[in-house]
Protein backbone atom coordinates (compact mmCIF):
# COMPACT_ATOMS: atom_id res chain seq x y z
CA UNK A 1 0.00 0.00 0.00
CA UNK A 2 1.47 3.39 -0.92
CA UNK A 3 1.84 5.99 1.78
CA UNK A 4 -0.59 8.30 -0.06
CA UNK A 5 -3.35 5.76 0.49
CA UNK A 6 -2.76 5.49 4.19
CA UNK A 7 -5.56 6.73 6.39
CA UNK A 8 -3.58 6.40 9.59
CA UNK A 9 -5.07 7.94 12.71
CA UNK A 10 -3.46 10.18 15.28
CA UNK A 11 -2.48 8.32 18.44
CA UNK A 12 -4.81 8.90 21.37
CA UNK A 13 -3.54 11.59 23.73
CA UNK A 14 -3.55 9.45 26.88
CA UNK A 15 -2.91 12.49 29.10
CA UNK A 16 -6.23 13.93 27.94
CA UNK A 17 -8.24 10.75 28.60
CA UNK A 18 -8.70 9.23 32.04
CA UNK A 19 -6.00 6.70 32.96
CA UNK A 20 -7.07 3.05 33.16
CA UNK A 21 -6.53 3.08 36.93
CA UNK A 22 -8.26 5.92 38.76
CA UNK A 23 -8.28 4.64 42.38
CA UNK A 24 -11.08 6.96 43.55
CA UNK A 25 -13.28 5.27 40.96
CA UNK A 26 -13.28 1.93 42.74
CA UNK A 27 -14.41 -0.25 39.83
CA UNK A 28 -11.28 0.72 37.91
CA UNK A 29 -8.98 -0.92 40.47
CA UNK A 30 -9.53 -4.52 39.36
CA UNK A 31 -10.47 -3.76 35.79
CA UNK A 32 -7.48 -1.70 34.69
CA UNK A 33 -4.68 -3.31 32.69
CA UNK A 34 -1.32 -2.83 34.45
CA UNK A 35 0.94 -3.54 31.48
CA UNK A 36 1.52 -0.59 29.16
CA UNK A 37 -0.67 -0.60 26.06
CA UNK A 38 1.19 -1.82 22.97
CA UNK A 39 1.53 1.25 20.76
CA UNK A 40 1.26 0.51 17.04
CA UNK A 41 0.35 2.47 13.93
CA UNK A 42 -3.20 1.87 12.74
CA UNK A 43 -3.67 -0.74 10.03
CA UNK A 44 -6.54 -1.23 7.62
CA UNK A 45 -8.23 -3.19 10.42
CA UNK A 46 -8.53 -0.02 12.51
CA UNK A 47 -8.82 2.48 9.64
CA UNK A 48 -11.98 0.82 8.33
CA UNK A 49 -15.23 0.57 10.23
CA UNK A 50 -18.89 -0.32 9.96
CA UNK A 51 -21.26 1.87 7.99
CA UNK A 52 -24.77 2.47 9.26
CA UNK A 53 -27.56 3.61 7.00
CA UNK A 54 -30.81 5.40 7.63
CA UNK A 55 -32.54 2.02 7.26
CA UNK A 56 -31.63 1.03 10.83
CA UNK A 57 -33.04 4.22 12.33
CA UNK A 58 -36.73 3.92 13.24
CA UNK A 59 -39.02 6.96 13.21
CA UNK A 60 -38.94 7.40 17.01
CA UNK A 61 -35.39 6.27 17.72
CA UNK A 62 -34.33 9.90 18.31
CA UNK A 63 -37.29 10.68 20.56
CA UNK A 64 -36.76 9.18 24.02
CA UNK A 65 -39.83 11.05 25.24
CA UNK A 66 -42.02 8.77 23.13
CA UNK A 67 -40.07 5.76 21.87
CA UNK A 68 -41.01 3.56 24.86
CA UNK A 69 -44.25 5.32 25.82
CA UNK A 70 -47.72 3.88 25.41
CA UNK A 71 -49.79 5.48 22.67
CA UNK A 72 -50.88 8.93 23.72
CA UNK A 73 -48.42 9.02 26.62
CA UNK A 74 -44.98 10.51 27.11
CA UNK A 75 -42.11 10.16 29.55
CA UNK A 76 -42.20 12.17 32.79
CA UNK A 77 -39.70 14.93 33.39
CA UNK A 78 -38.45 18.16 31.92
CA UNK A 79 -38.48 17.84 28.13
CA UNK A 80 -35.11 18.55 26.52
CA UNK A 81 -33.59 18.78 23.08
CA UNK A 82 -29.92 17.79 22.85
CA UNK A 83 -27.98 18.74 19.76
CA UNK A 84 -24.47 19.40 18.59
CA UNK A 85 -21.76 18.94 16.02
CA UNK A 86 -19.56 15.90 15.51
CA UNK A 87 -16.15 16.60 14.02
CA UNK A 88 -12.72 15.03 14.04
CA UNK A 89 -9.52 16.46 15.46
CA UNK A 90 -8.78 18.41 12.30
CA UNK A 91 -12.22 19.98 12.47
CA UNK A 92 -13.77 18.01 9.62
CA UNK A 93 -17.46 17.26 10.11
CA UNK A 94 -18.25 13.55 10.55
CA UNK A 95 -21.44 12.85 8.56
CA UNK A 96 -23.67 9.75 8.82
CA UNK A 97 -22.16 8.77 12.17
CA UNK A 98 -24.27 6.59 14.46
CA UNK A 99 -24.78 8.10 17.91
CA UNK A 100 -26.39 5.89 20.57
CA UNK A 101 -27.50 7.35 23.89
CA UNK A 102 -28.79 5.94 27.17
CA UNK A 103 -29.74 7.52 30.46
CA UNK A 104 -31.60 7.32 33.76
CA UNK A 105 -35.14 8.64 33.98
CA UNK A 106 -36.29 11.89 35.62
CA UNK A 107 -36.06 10.18 39.04
CA UNK A 108 -32.50 8.91 38.49
CA UNK A 109 -33.48 5.30 37.85
CA UNK A 110 -32.33 3.09 34.96
CA UNK A 111 -34.47 0.48 33.27
CA UNK A 112 -31.97 -2.35 33.74
CA UNK A 113 -31.98 -5.80 35.41
CA UNK A 114 -29.07 -4.88 37.72
CA UNK A 115 -30.48 -1.51 38.82
CA UNK A 116 -31.27 -1.34 42.56
CA UNK A 117 -32.02 2.34 43.25
CA UNK A 118 -35.32 2.88 45.11
CA UNK A 119 -36.45 5.71 42.82
CA UNK A 120 -39.41 4.69 40.63
CA UNK A 121 -39.37 3.47 37.06
CA UNK A 122 -41.36 5.54 34.61
CA UNK A 123 -43.57 3.10 32.68
CA UNK A 124 -43.30 5.39 29.65
CA UNK A 125 -39.51 5.74 29.59
CA UNK A 126 -37.06 3.16 28.23
CA UNK A 127 -33.92 5.27 28.29
CA UNK A 128 -32.32 4.41 24.94
CA UNK A 129 -32.20 6.25 21.64
CA UNK A 130 -30.06 6.79 18.57
CA UNK A 131 -29.59 9.05 15.61
CA UNK A 132 -27.26 9.63 12.68
CA UNK A 133 -25.34 12.85 12.11
CA UNK A 134 -26.49 14.72 9.00
CA UNK A 135 -24.36 15.55 5.96
CA UNK A 136 -22.74 18.40 7.90
CA UNK A 137 -22.06 16.41 11.07
CA UNK A 138 -24.98 17.71 13.14
CA UNK A 139 -27.13 15.51 15.37
CA UNK A 140 -30.23 16.04 17.48
CA UNK A 141 -32.43 13.99 19.77
CA UNK A 142 -35.25 14.61 22.23
CA UNK A 143 -35.38 13.31 25.77
CA UNK A 144 -36.20 14.19 29.35
CA UNK A 145 -33.73 15.64 31.84
CA UNK A 146 -32.16 12.72 33.74
CA UNK A 147 -31.76 13.08 37.50
CA UNK A 148 -28.58 12.52 39.52
CA UNK A 149 -28.40 9.15 41.29
CA UNK A 150 -26.45 7.53 44.12
CA UNK A 151 -24.02 4.69 43.43
CA UNK A 152 -21.98 2.29 45.56
CA UNK A 153 -18.50 3.78 45.20
CA UNK A 154 -17.80 5.72 48.39
CA UNK A 155 -20.08 6.15 51.42
CA UNK A 156 -22.03 8.97 49.75
CA UNK A 157 -21.30 8.97 46.02
CA UNK A 158 -23.69 10.56 43.55
CA UNK A 159 -23.43 10.78 39.80
CA UNK A 160 -24.16 14.19 38.30
CA UNK A 161 -27.03 14.14 35.82
CA UNK A 162 -25.63 12.70 32.60
CA UNK A 163 -26.40 11.06 29.29
CA UNK A 164 -24.18 8.25 28.01
CA UNK A 165 -23.01 8.63 24.40
CA UNK A 166 -21.64 5.94 22.09
CA UNK A 167 -20.06 7.25 18.89
CA UNK A 168 -19.00 5.65 15.63
CA UNK A 169 -16.84 7.53 13.18
CA UNK A 170 -15.59 6.27 9.84
CA UNK A 171 -12.98 3.99 11.42
CA UNK A 172 -12.98 1.42 14.21
CA UNK A 173 -10.01 3.41 15.61
CA UNK A 174 -12.41 6.28 16.35
CA UNK A 175 -14.81 4.24 18.47
CA UNK A 176 -15.65 6.19 21.60
CA UNK A 177 -18.00 6.05 24.59
CA UNK A 178 -18.33 9.09 26.80
CA UNK A 179 -20.85 10.98 28.94
CA UNK A 180 -22.52 14.36 28.63
CA UNK A 181 -23.01 16.51 31.73
CA UNK A 182 -25.21 19.56 32.22
CA UNK A 183 -23.81 23.07 32.72
CA UNK A 184 -24.22 24.27 36.29
CA UNK A 185 -24.61 20.86 37.95
CA UNK A 186 -22.87 21.13 41.36
CA UNK A 187 -22.24 17.37 41.42
CA UNK A 188 -19.84 17.46 38.45
CA UNK A 189 -16.70 18.39 40.45
CA UNK A 190 -17.55 15.81 43.14
CA UNK A 191 -17.76 12.82 40.80
CA UNK A 192 -14.89 10.28 40.82
CA UNK A 193 -15.72 9.22 37.24
CA UNK A 194 -15.52 12.82 36.05
CA UNK A 195 -12.41 13.40 38.14
CA UNK A 196 -10.69 10.43 36.54
CA UNK A 197 -10.14 12.86 33.67
CA UNK A 198 -6.85 14.52 34.60
CA UNK A 199 -7.46 17.97 33.12
CA UNK A 200 -10.19 20.45 33.94
CA UNK A 201 -10.26 21.78 30.38
CA UNK A 202 -10.88 18.24 29.17
CA UNK A 203 -13.78 17.84 31.62
CA UNK A 204 -15.19 21.13 30.36
CA UNK A 205 -15.61 19.67 26.86
CA UNK A 206 -18.05 17.09 28.30
CA UNK A 207 -20.36 19.74 29.80
CA UNK A 208 -23.29 20.66 27.57
CA UNK A 209 -24.30 24.31 27.45
CA UNK A 210 -27.83 25.58 27.87
CA UNK A 211 -28.78 26.83 24.39
CA UNK A 212 -31.72 29.22 24.58
CA UNK A 213 -31.55 29.92 20.84
CA UNK A 214 -32.39 26.27 20.13
CA UNK A 215 -35.03 25.94 22.89
CA UNK A 216 -38.58 25.39 21.68
CA UNK A 217 -40.75 28.03 23.41
CA UNK A 218 -43.47 26.58 25.66
CA UNK A 219 -42.13 23.09 24.86
CA UNK A 220 -38.53 22.21 25.72
CA UNK A 221 -35.14 23.59 26.70
CA UNK A 222 -32.14 22.82 24.52
CA UNK A 223 -28.60 21.75 25.37
CA UNK A 224 -25.66 22.06 23.00
CA UNK A 225 -23.03 19.32 23.12
CA UNK A 226 -20.28 19.11 20.50
CA UNK A 227 -18.08 16.04 20.20
CA UNK A 228 -14.69 15.34 18.65
CA UNK A 229 -13.42 12.01 17.32
CA UNK A 230 -9.85 10.94 16.60
CA UNK A 231 -8.45 12.57 13.48
CA UNK A 232 -6.23 11.31 10.73
CA UNK A 233 -2.47 11.71 10.78
CA UNK A 234 -2.30 12.42 7.05
CA UNK A 235 0.73 14.67 7.10
CA UNK A 236 2.71 12.30 9.23
CA UNK A 237 1.83 9.31 7.14
CA UNK A 238 2.46 11.02 3.80
CA UNK A 239 5.94 12.02 4.89
CA UNK A 240 7.02 8.81 6.50
CA UNK A 241 9.28 6.42 4.64
CA UNK A 242 7.59 3.40 3.07
CA UNK A 243 7.34 0.52 5.49
CA UNK A 244 7.97 2.43 8.68
CA UNK B 1 -12.90 25.49 11.51
CA UNK B 2 -10.07 27.02 13.50
CA UNK B 3 -11.82 26.19 16.75
CA UNK B 4 -9.17 25.24 19.32
CA UNK B 5 -11.41 22.55 20.81
CA UNK B 6 -11.09 20.48 17.67
CA UNK B 7 -7.50 19.65 18.48
CA UNK B 8 -8.52 17.27 21.26
CA UNK B 9 -10.61 14.15 21.05
CA UNK B 10 -13.59 14.14 23.41
CA UNK B 11 -12.36 12.48 26.60
CA UNK B 12 -13.60 8.94 27.12
CA UNK B 13 -15.79 8.00 30.08
CA UNK B 14 -16.73 4.54 31.30
CA UNK B 15 -19.69 2.86 29.62
CA UNK B 16 -20.91 2.08 33.14
CA UNK B 17 -22.90 -0.94 34.34
CA UNK B 18 -25.96 -0.13 32.23
CA UNK B 19 -24.28 0.07 28.81
CA UNK B 20 -26.72 -2.59 27.58
CA UNK B 21 -29.60 -0.11 27.68
CA UNK B 22 -28.06 1.92 24.89
CA UNK B 23 -26.13 -0.77 23.03
CA UNK B 24 -28.18 -3.97 23.42
CA UNK B 25 -31.60 -2.81 24.65
CA UNK B 26 -33.55 -5.95 23.70
CA UNK B 27 -30.94 -8.14 25.39
CA UNK B 28 -31.33 -6.06 28.58
CA UNK B 29 -35.13 -6.39 28.53
CA UNK B 30 -36.13 -3.17 26.79
CA UNK B 31 -38.40 -4.45 24.04
CA UNK B 32 -40.17 -2.55 21.35
CA UNK B 33 -37.79 0.35 20.79
CA UNK B 34 -35.37 -1.24 18.28
CA UNK B 35 -36.51 -4.11 16.05
CA UNK B 36 -33.26 -5.89 16.86
CA UNK B 37 -30.11 -5.12 18.80
CA UNK B 38 -27.35 -3.57 16.70
CA UNK B 39 -24.61 -6.06 15.84
CA UNK B 40 -26.50 -9.09 17.09
CA UNK B 41 -26.08 -10.99 13.80
CA UNK B 42 -22.68 -11.07 12.09
CA UNK B 43 -23.59 -13.73 9.54
CA UNK B 44 -26.57 -15.06 7.64
CA UNK B 45 -27.21 -18.26 5.66
CA UNK B 46 -25.54 -16.82 2.55
CA UNK B 47 -22.36 -15.48 4.17
CA UNK B 48 -19.29 -16.99 2.54
CA UNK B 49 -16.64 -18.66 4.65
CA UNK B 50 -15.93 -21.16 7.39
CA UNK B 51 -18.29 -20.84 10.35
CA UNK B 52 -16.49 -20.38 13.64
CA UNK B 53 -17.68 -19.61 17.11
CA UNK B 54 -15.61 -17.99 19.83
CA UNK B 55 -16.74 -18.24 23.43
CA UNK B 56 -15.01 -16.87 26.46
CA UNK B 57 -15.12 -14.79 29.58
CA UNK B 58 -13.44 -11.62 30.77
CA UNK B 59 -11.68 -11.81 34.15
CA UNK B 60 -10.79 -9.00 36.52
CA UNK B 61 -7.69 -8.71 38.72
CA UNK B 62 -9.25 -11.06 41.29
CA UNK B 63 -9.89 -13.64 38.55
CA UNK B 64 -13.62 -13.02 38.95
CA UNK B 65 -15.61 -13.07 35.71
CA UNK B 66 -16.84 -9.67 34.53
CA UNK B 67 -20.62 -9.91 34.26
CA UNK B 68 -21.43 -6.57 32.67
CA UNK B 69 -19.08 -6.07 29.71
CA UNK B 70 -19.93 -5.43 26.08
CA UNK B 71 -17.47 -6.48 23.37
CA UNK B 72 -17.56 -5.06 19.88
CA UNK B 73 -16.02 -6.91 16.99
CA UNK B 74 -14.77 -5.80 13.61
CA UNK B 75 -13.28 -8.19 11.08
CA UNK B 76 -12.68 -8.78 7.39
CA UNK B 77 -14.76 -11.21 5.35
CA UNK B 78 -13.53 -14.67 4.34
CA UNK B 79 -11.59 -13.13 1.44
CA UNK B 80 -9.84 -10.60 3.66
CA UNK B 81 -11.93 -7.62 2.53
CA UNK B 82 -13.59 -5.09 4.82
CA UNK B 83 -17.15 -3.95 4.11
CA UNK B 84 -16.05 -0.33 4.37
CA UNK B 85 -15.69 2.67 2.05
CA UNK B 86 -11.93 2.70 2.70
CA UNK B 87 -11.61 -0.81 1.27
CA UNK B 88 -9.99 -0.31 -2.16
CA UNK B 89 -8.89 -3.86 -2.97
CA UNK B 90 -12.28 -5.25 -3.92
CA UNK B 91 -15.86 -5.55 -2.80
CA UNK B 92 -16.56 -7.43 0.42
CA UNK B 93 -19.17 -10.18 0.73
CA UNK B 94 -22.56 -8.38 0.68
CA UNK B 95 -23.83 -10.95 3.20
CA UNK B 96 -21.25 -10.02 5.79
CA UNK B 97 -21.37 -6.77 7.74
CA UNK B 98 -18.09 -7.29 9.59
CA UNK B 99 -19.30 -5.67 12.80
CA UNK B 100 -20.79 -7.36 15.84
CA UNK B 101 -21.61 -6.70 19.44
CA UNK B 102 -21.88 -9.28 22.23
CA UNK B 103 -22.39 -9.03 25.97
CA UNK B 104 -21.05 -11.03 28.89
CA UNK B 105 -23.93 -13.01 30.35
CA UNK B 106 -25.21 -11.47 33.59
CA UNK B 107 -24.92 -14.82 35.43
CA UNK B 108 -21.80 -16.56 34.05
CA UNK B 109 -19.97 -13.79 32.25
CA UNK B 110 -19.73 -15.94 29.12
CA UNK B 111 -19.90 -14.29 25.71
CA UNK B 112 -20.35 -16.06 22.40
CA UNK B 113 -19.43 -14.84 18.92
CA UNK B 114 -20.85 -16.62 15.88
CA UNK B 115 -18.97 -15.53 12.79
CA UNK B 116 -16.77 -16.70 9.92
CA UNK B 117 -13.01 -17.10 9.92
CA UNK B 118 -11.66 -13.83 8.51
CA UNK B 119 -9.24 -13.68 5.61
CA UNK B 120 -5.86 -11.97 5.73
CA UNK B 121 -5.54 -8.21 5.31
CA UNK B 122 -2.37 -6.21 4.69
CA UNK B 123 -0.32 -4.28 7.20
CA UNK B 124 0.53 -0.72 6.03
CA UNK B 125 3.81 -1.94 4.49
CA UNK B 126 2.05 -4.62 2.45
CA UNK B 127 2.94 -7.66 4.54
CA UNK B 128 -0.10 -9.81 5.32
CA UNK B 129 -1.55 -9.90 8.80
CA UNK B 130 -2.83 -13.21 10.13
CA UNK B 131 -6.62 -13.69 10.35
CA UNK B 132 -7.85 -11.69 13.30
CA UNK B 133 -10.92 -10.09 14.81
CA UNK B 134 -10.53 -6.62 16.28
CA UNK B 135 -12.18 -6.31 19.70
CA UNK B 136 -13.18 -3.27 21.69
CA UNK B 137 -14.19 -3.91 25.31
CA UNK B 138 -16.24 -1.55 27.44
CA UNK B 139 -17.67 -1.99 30.94
CA UNK B 140 -18.04 -0.42 34.33
CA UNK B 141 -14.54 0.34 35.62
CA UNK B 142 -13.01 0.61 32.13
CA UNK B 143 -12.31 4.30 31.56
CA UNK B 144 -11.22 4.03 27.92
CA UNK B 145 -12.47 1.16 25.75
CA UNK B 146 -9.82 -1.56 25.52
CA UNK B 147 -8.59 -2.62 22.10
CA UNK B 148 -7.35 -6.12 21.53
CA UNK B 149 -7.42 -8.77 18.81
CA UNK B 150 -8.53 -12.38 18.58
CA UNK B 151 -6.14 -14.51 16.52
CA UNK B 152 -6.62 -18.24 15.88
CA UNK B 153 -4.14 -20.69 17.40
CA UNK B 154 -4.54 -23.09 14.45
CA UNK B 155 -3.15 -20.47 12.02
CA UNK B 156 0.44 -21.02 13.13
CA UNK B 157 2.08 -20.16 9.79
CA UNK B 158 0.11 -16.94 9.33
CA UNK B 159 0.54 -16.02 12.98
CA UNK B 160 4.31 -16.43 12.69
CA UNK B 161 4.33 -13.80 9.91
CA UNK B 162 1.96 -11.35 11.56
CA UNK B 163 3.59 -7.94 12.14
CA UNK B 164 1.34 -7.10 15.08
CA UNK B 165 2.02 -10.37 16.90
CA UNK B 166 5.71 -9.93 16.06
CA UNK B 167 5.83 -6.68 18.02
CA UNK B 168 4.69 -8.27 21.29
CA UNK B 169 7.26 -8.56 24.09
CA UNK B 170 7.75 -10.66 26.09
CA UNK B 171 6.90 -13.38 23.55
CA UNK B 172 4.95 -15.40 26.09
CA UNK B 173 2.23 -12.74 25.97
CA UNK B 174 1.43 -13.60 22.33
CA UNK B 175 -0.58 -16.54 23.68
CA UNK B 176 -3.03 -14.13 25.31
CA UNK B 177 -4.29 -13.22 21.81
CA UNK B 178 -4.73 -16.78 20.52
CA UNK B 179 -8.18 -18.32 20.54
CA UNK B 180 -7.69 -22.02 21.23
CA UNK B 181 -9.55 -24.69 19.23
CA UNK B 182 -12.11 -26.37 21.45
CA UNK B 183 -14.34 -28.46 19.22
CA UNK B 184 -14.91 -28.46 15.45
CA UNK B 185 -15.28 -24.81 14.46
CA UNK B 186 -15.37 -23.72 18.08
CA UNK B 187 -12.73 -21.65 19.82
CA UNK B 188 -12.16 -20.48 23.37
CA UNK B 189 -10.84 -17.00 24.09
CA UNK B 190 -10.62 -15.67 27.64
CA UNK B 191 -9.60 -12.09 28.35
CA UNK B 192 -7.70 -11.11 31.50
CA UNK B 193 -7.85 -7.43 32.41
CA UNK B 194 -5.07 -7.73 34.99
CA UNK B 195 -2.64 -10.16 36.53
CA UNK B 196 -0.16 -12.74 35.34
CA UNK B 197 -2.17 -13.63 32.27
CA UNK B 198 -3.09 -10.03 31.39
CA UNK B 199 -4.23 -9.85 27.76
CA UNK B 200 -2.23 -7.66 25.39
CA UNK B 201 -4.17 -4.44 24.80
CA UNK B 202 -3.28 -2.02 22.05
CA UNK B 203 -2.97 1.69 21.62
CA UNK B 204 -3.53 1.45 17.89
FE1 LIG C 1 -25.06 6.46 34.18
Amino acid sequence: MSSEQSRGYLPRDRAWHPPALAPDYKSSRLRSPRQPLLVLPTTLSEESGPVFGHDIIGPRDDDLIHNYAADGHSALGPRILVHGHLRDQSGRAVPNALIEVWQANAAGRYRHPNETYIAPLDPNFGGCGRCLTDADGYYRFLSIQPAPYPWPNGPNSWRPAHIHFSLFGEAFAQRLITQMYFEGDPLIPLCPIVNAIPREDAVDTLIARLDMDAALPMDMLAWRFDLTLRGRAQTYFENRPEGL
Amino acid sequence: MADDDTRHESPSQTAGPYVHIGCLPNWSGIAGVYAEDPGSRLINADTRGERVSVTGRIFDGDEAPVLDAVIELWQADAGGLYPSPVETRGVADPNFGGWGRVASAFDSGEFRIDTIRPGRVPYPDGRLQAPHINCWIVARGINVGLQTRIYFADESDANAEDPVLASIEPRARVDTLLAQPDAEGAFRFDIHLQGERETVFFDI
